[in-house]
């Protein structure tokens, strides 16, 4: 399966259409007269007759969950938007920048149109005067392409003044940013869109409080495929939706696998399929039979997990994946295999953080510096035994000391390999070891506090 | 001058916020197209359009890594080496490429065609090892179809993106030495 395959199996064993990737069913549902052929655009026509608390109660019985990482009921978030709030917008987070997630693009390239429905129900649900599509930089060429579907939606009459005779008009944009993951927090998302750095904000107020939004108006910001869910609950219904998944994660969500598989690609399955059914099933099982060594739910940001039994009979849930010591986040299942050095993979996620650290707070751009630094010493083998305890140390430094939660996440690859791979570690460090005071005098083995406001 | 070449554009840029200085990061791409990278006098025209300051224009250029101070070659190769891809060889891909160039990263080759850089996940890790030619994918890679790339581009060819939507549809590509295809996608 996988793209340009057709249907995956769902819950009751039948075979039944995809929600989100449509493509994989309908060829060229991307463009817009397909789209309403099949049934596009009649979410939002449904919305309207609706009042705007309507749609939101829909949206919450659906019991639809964030699929940008944090898992937020989305019907909540909407409703936190104040009734009396007289500007207010909707942000889409299409910078979709962490390592192994690649299913917003397969939405915006395959079926752009569902995207652009969800987020104006989302905009009519809380009055909203324009959807920004935040779309990272090297989505050039799709942003360029979703600029041309956004204009043949309003000249439907499905953007613009006095939507579908419903007295609310609402405008679309896109907007590139140009490399920076951390665009992807949504603070930082929101002070990039208003051309200030992109760095986050500090909270309270949230993006749906009046100070706390885009140009500071309240503001729900949602990733792509969870707007892309919100056609599809508006005209089948929130009951509909619940066949799928589990009663704490309802609904169906697009797993992208990556690495060492047979198969890689995207997967929309309903929640609460096991780590095992998608990696041996979907997505081929391991390249040369290989055995399993270890899995990352959420690309780097989430602790790995060892390729144990028990974690491959989890369910891809919420609830469960915390349960096994990780989270799912945007489910970017990356896996790798018996022969994976872990100190290697460490270093290459802990290289990703330092890189892409916004240099706010201390903990987090000193603490991924010297993680860098300590890990490099040991995969080069220059390491001895103590390093990895330091390691250990300086990642435990930065907990619950950041502004953002990329700081939460960068402590992780360290941790996590530490704490399941010490072998992988010991191994490396069995070599002759080189003096590592300069590394124990320079480290922060003082808590760092925030320099950041 | 920005303001007088491409009136049209910026004003419909700037008619997208409520706030001039959110246009600074489209105004920022323009600049870079028509100038190959952003120069210290592109800045201020940057700042003058979004009514900003040149330092504050200055540490956005810094902060984000699509835009460049220094010329890259006419085509800017990113190899993607981020985890999901190095699992699956870019990092040797890379190492491969980078020898064929006979470039180091972030430099540019004699004939000023290539530049090479490693870069971080571009959303593509099921198609690895996987790269951008001034910003437009070339996906599922291996060291011989990217020579062949290579050697097309060399010999004055065009590079055609494998992409769903009719290339016509793309407006331009985030660099001016684009060198985008007109012609139509194989996809
Ligand atoms: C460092 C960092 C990077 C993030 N990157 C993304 C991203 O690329 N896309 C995304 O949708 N959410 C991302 N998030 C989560 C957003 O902050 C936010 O929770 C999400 O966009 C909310 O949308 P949802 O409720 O629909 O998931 C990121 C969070 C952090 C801390
Ligand atoms: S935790 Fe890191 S990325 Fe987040 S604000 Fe602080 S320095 Fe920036
Ligand atoms: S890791 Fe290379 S595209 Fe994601």
């Amino acid at each position: 399966m996988g793209r340009g395959a057709p249907h995956p199996k769902m819950k009751a064993g039948r075979d039944v259409a995809h929600i989100i990737l449509r493509d994989l069913d309908i060829p060229d549902i991307w463009k817009f007269d397909v789209y309403v052929e099949n049934g596009g655009y009649e979410g939002l026509k449904k919305a309207v007759t609706l009042t705007p608390d309507e749609v939101i109660e829909v949206v919450k019985a659906s019991g639809l969950r964030g699929r940008g990482g944090a898992g937020f009921p989305t019907g909540v978030k909407w409703s936190f938007i104040p009734k009396d709030a007289e500007t207010t917008y909707v942000a889409v987070n299409a910078d979709e920048s962490e390592p192994g997630t690649f299913k917003d693009r397969q939405i915006m390239e395959g079926n752009p149109h569902q995207l652009i429905e969800g987020a104006l129900i989302c905009a009519y649900a809380i009055r909203a005067r324009a959807v920004y599509i935040y779309c990272r930089g090297e989505f050039w060429d799709l942003t360029h392409a979703l600029d041309a579907r956004i204009e043949e939606a309003r000249a439907a009459g499905f953007i613009g003044e006095n939507i579908l005779g419903s007295g609310w008009s609402c405008e679309v944009y896109t907007h590139l940013g140009a490399g920076a993951y951390i665009c992807g927090e949504e603070s930082a998302l929101l002070n990039s869109l208003q051309g200030l750095l992109g760095q986050p904000r500090v909270r309270p107020p949230f993006p749906a409080q009046k100070g706390g939004g885009l140009y500071y108006e309240p503001t729900v910001v949602n990733n792509v495929e969870t707007l892309t869910n919100v056609p599809w609950i508006m005209v089948n219904g929130a009951d509909a939706y619940r066949q799928f998944g589990t009663e704490q994660s309802p609904g169906v969500k697009v797993f992208c696998v990556s690495g060492h598989v047979n198969r890689p690609g995207n997967y929309e399955l309903p929640l609460g399929t096991t780590f095992r059914e998608l990696i041996y099933e979907h997505a081929g099982g391991i390249l040369d039979d290989k055995g399993l060594k270890g899995v990352l739910t959420a690309g780097a940001s989430a602790p790995i997990l060892p390729g144990s039994a028990e974690v491959l009979d989890t369910p891809l849930t919420y609830e469960d994946v915390q349960k096994v010591g990780s989270s799912l986040g945007s489910a970017s299942v990356i896996v790798l295999d018996e022969d994976t050095d872990m100190v290697w993979a460490a270093l290459k996620m802990v290289r990703f953080f330092k890189h892409e650290s916004c240099g706010k707070c201390t903990p987090c751009r000193e603490g991924t510096f010297w993680m860098e630094r300590v890990l490099s010493r040991i995969h080069r083998g220059e390491a001895t035994e103590g390093d990895i305890d330091l390691l250990d140390e300086v990642a435990a430094q930065i907990k619950g000391k950041c502004l953002c939660a990329l700081g939460e996440f960068a402590l992780n690859p360290a941790a996590a390999t530490i704490a399941h791979f010490r072998d992988d570690y010991a191994r490396r460090v069995s070599g002759v070891p080189e003096s590592t005071a300069e590394l124990e005098t320079q480290a922060p083995i003082e808590a760092p506090v925030a320099a950041g406001d | 001058m920005l303001i007088e070449k491409y009136k049209d554009q910026i004003e419909k840029t700037l008619g997208k916020y409520p706030d001039r200085r959110s246009a600074v990061m489209p105004m920022l791409y323009l600049a870079q197209q028509e100038y190959g990278h952003i120069t210290p006098e592109a800045m201020a025209e940057v700042a003058e359009i979004c009514e900003m300051s040149v330092t504050q224009v200055r540490s956005l250029v810094g902060f984000y890594t699509m835009y460049y101070e220094k010329p890259k070659g006419k085509y800017l190769i990113q190899v993607c080496t981020d985890l999901p891809c190095a699992l699956r060889g870019a990092e040797q891909f890379f190492e491969a490429l980078k020898d064929y160039l006979g470039v180091e990263e972030g430099e540019v080759t004699p004939d000023g065609l290539f530049s090479i850089e490693q870069v971080m996940c571009l959303a593509a890790c099921d198609k690895a090892p996987v790269m951008q030619i001034n910003f437009s994918y070339c996906e599922g890679l291996d060291i011989d179809k990217a020579k062949a790339i290579i050697d097309d581009l060399r010999a004055g060819k065009s590079y055609t993106p494998a992409y769903r939507w009719r290339a016509a549809e793309h407006a331009h590509a985030g660099r001016k030495q684009g060198g985008k295809s007109k012609a139509e996608p194989e996809a």
